[in-house]
């Protein structure tokens, strides 16, 4: 299996220029052998993606004996689960996800919520300044986040140092609170892009109407707007469940208790469990990667609505 | 309802931002405010003079954005026009191609050393070979750009399979009757009618070239091979040497680059919005 997949591998190469020349030379109709020709590519390369995650099931599932006695490239002599269960144990995957949960669930209705608030007031109020609150919200987004990362982090200590804070026993730096604040604070920017956008295009008559009906601005955003920006928000839902999901790097530097961090940040304290056996590595990875690969193919249609409304709607 | 959420992102993003600036000029160990020194452009200088990690990271993120901009970037746009021909089995395709970018890249990292590994990895088994893919400095940054490629590319397809359908088909065919070939009428036509796209795939290629970070930090934890501007910023701060003038001195440098392409973005935003 492996071998032909690796030859696949090296045919790509060659197949990216002949589907090049073939697009090149081939006018409107359609000619056949160039049909098969661009099948073949696109089946190998869609292959040649998958070859990773899929070699990573076959090695997860083989046990460690099989694979030290006669190598990573042999015909499994049996298969096993037996890989999952010491990942889960070893890397303490409960605790870990449980802490995602704890992270990603609040931080997750806070940037939908708060963007939202945001973007009707811009859509819908003529608040001076307006556009450029929409650039603020917007470019920072785009910051890298490691250009906020030491402020970041001493504005933590200073906040814990302070009277208020110690004489409660109140802390912010290592706690679930810190990394769920500025995951709030950079997604908002995104999500309020997104959906300012989206509310912009709705019918002005919708809200005007209500006006004059008597509703209460929380009414208009709660009981009209909201509801029609059910595309979008599930879109971003989505999105935002996977890069949240995702986050390495806040958890890590802003937490310090390894046992609290959110699973894909303690992927850094497993690294040394996991590495010296590829079999448990592969088996790790695969859970941890799991919710992920679900939303990916139950909301699949969501999440490529999200990035690309993001990008493409001006 | 617009005030909170400001403060909230003004708080956390914008002061952060200019103060990794401010903090730059200073010396300071991070222990109360009153300890800050000014330092004038003292960690400017040090760093390129005397901060060795400095030169090589930075040729690390010339090269990674090289590679993304050369390689992966348009092997994204050359998928995309590919599945935009709309083939059977084009959702498939599509799907498989696309499935890497849902993963984080710290997980990326760890199936690619499923294959890297220099005695169990697949590649040096198959090939019979003893190669430290992500261990060996004069390698391991090229090892590390293809896994973060498999993750850039379908990212890349997605943003121009949705551009592409955005095209006005009836430019492409006003081209063909002009006796445009397919080259011809993309390269002419169909490639500059997506101008919003393209901006936007180069603002998030250059950003993401920018930001990496995950993928290097789990496999060695940014050095030997793979120093990145982030990883030094974030060892700086949680690593052995910490030292805060340096890691705002590079964060701000970070900053100016990427000030560069948000302005480009955003000038094109406020363009959209007038017309």
């Amino acid at each position: 299996m492996s071998g032909a997949e690796s030859t696949a591998g090296v045919r790509v190469g060659r197949r990216t220029e002949a589907a090049a020349t073939a697009t090149v030379e081939r006018k409107r109709p359609p000619v056949r052998p160039g049909r098969i020709v661009l099948h073949a590519f696109l089946a190998l390369t869609a292959l040649a993606f998958l070859f990773p995650l899929l070699y990573a099931v076959f090695t997860s599932l083989r046990s460690y004996a099989d694979t030290a006695a006669r190598g990573y490239l042999s015909f499994p002599r049996e298969l096993t689960l037996e890989n999952f269960a010491k990942a889960w144990r070893t890397g303490d995957i409960p605790l870990h996800f449980l802490n995602t949960v704890v992270v990603v669930l609040p931080s997750l209705v806070l940037i939908l919520l708060l963007s939202s608030f945001v973007a009707f007031g811009l859509s819908r109020y003529r608040i001076p300044g307006r556009r450029i609150l929409l650039v603020v919200f917007t470019a920072g987004n785009l910051l890298p986040q490691q250009i906020l990362l030491t402020p970041l982090y001493q504005l933590y200590q200073l906040i814990d140092d302070s009277d208020f804070m110690y004489d409660r026993g109140w802390y912010v730096y290592d706690s679930y609170w810190g990394v769920i604040a500025i995951h709030v604070a950079f997604q908002i920017g995104f999500c309020t892009f997104v959906l300012a956008n989206y509310m912009q295009a709705l019918p002005e008559e919708l809200t005007e109407s209500a006006l004059v009906d008597g509703a209460s601005a929380w009414r208009q955003y709660w009981g009209i707007t909201l509801p029609l920006c059910r595309p979008p928000l599930a879109a971003l839902a989505t999105l935002e469940f996977t890069w949240l999901y995702n986050d390495f790097l806040w958890a890590l530097v802003l937490m310090s208790s390894g046992d609290k961090r959110p699973i894909t940040s303690a992927l850094n304290n497993l690294r040394g469990q996991f590495f010296v056996d590829n079999n448990m590595l592969a088996a790790g990875s695969l859970i941890i990667a799991l919710p992920t690969i679900v939303v990916y193919f139950l909301l699949q249609r969501h999440f490529i609505r999200g990035l690309t409304l993001g990008a493409t709607k001006g | 309802m617009v005030g909170v959420p400001t403060i909230i992102n003004l708080c956390l993003v914008w002061l952060p931002a200019l103060a990794s600036v401010v903090l730059s000029f200073t010396r300071w160990d991070g222990i109360g405010l009153e300890a800050i020194e000014w330092a004038g452009t003292r960690n400017y200088e040090e760093i390129v003079t005397t901060y060795p990690p400095f030169w090589p990271a930075l040729a690390h993120n010339v090269i990674w954005l090289a590679f993304f901009i050369l390689i992966a970037t348009p092997a994204g746009l050359l998928l995309a026009v590919l599945l935009d021909k709309g083939i059977k089995g084009t959702r498939i395709y599509q799907s498989a191609i696309y499935l890497p970018v849902v993963l984080s890249l710290a997980i990326v990292g760890f199936i690619w050393q499923l294959l890297y590994s220099p005695d169990q990895g697949m590649i040096n088994q198959l090939f019979n070979i003893e190669v430290d893919w992500f261990g060996n400095p004069r390698i391991n940054l090229w090892a590390v750009l293809v896994a973060a490629s498999w993750r850039h590319v379908g990212y890349v397809m997605i943003l121009y399979l949705a551009g592409l359908k955005g095209v006005d088909p009836t430019l492409k065919e006003a081209a063909a009757i002009d006796g445009a070939s397919e080259w011809q009428a993309f390269r002419k036509v169909v490639f500059p009618a997506m101008r919003p796209v393209n901006v936007v795939v180069l603002v998030i290629t250059v950003i993401e070239s920018l930001r990496a970070f995950d993928l290097v930090y789990v496999i060695n934890g940014g050095r030997n091979g793979l120093e990145l501007l982030s990883a030094l910023v974030t060892q700086n701060i949680i690593g052995e040497a910490s030292r805060i003038g340096y890691g705002s001195a590079i964060a701000a440098i970070m900053l100016v680059i990427s000030t560069v392409f948000i302005v480009v973005y955003v000038t094109q935003i406020l363009r959209e919005e007038k017309a």
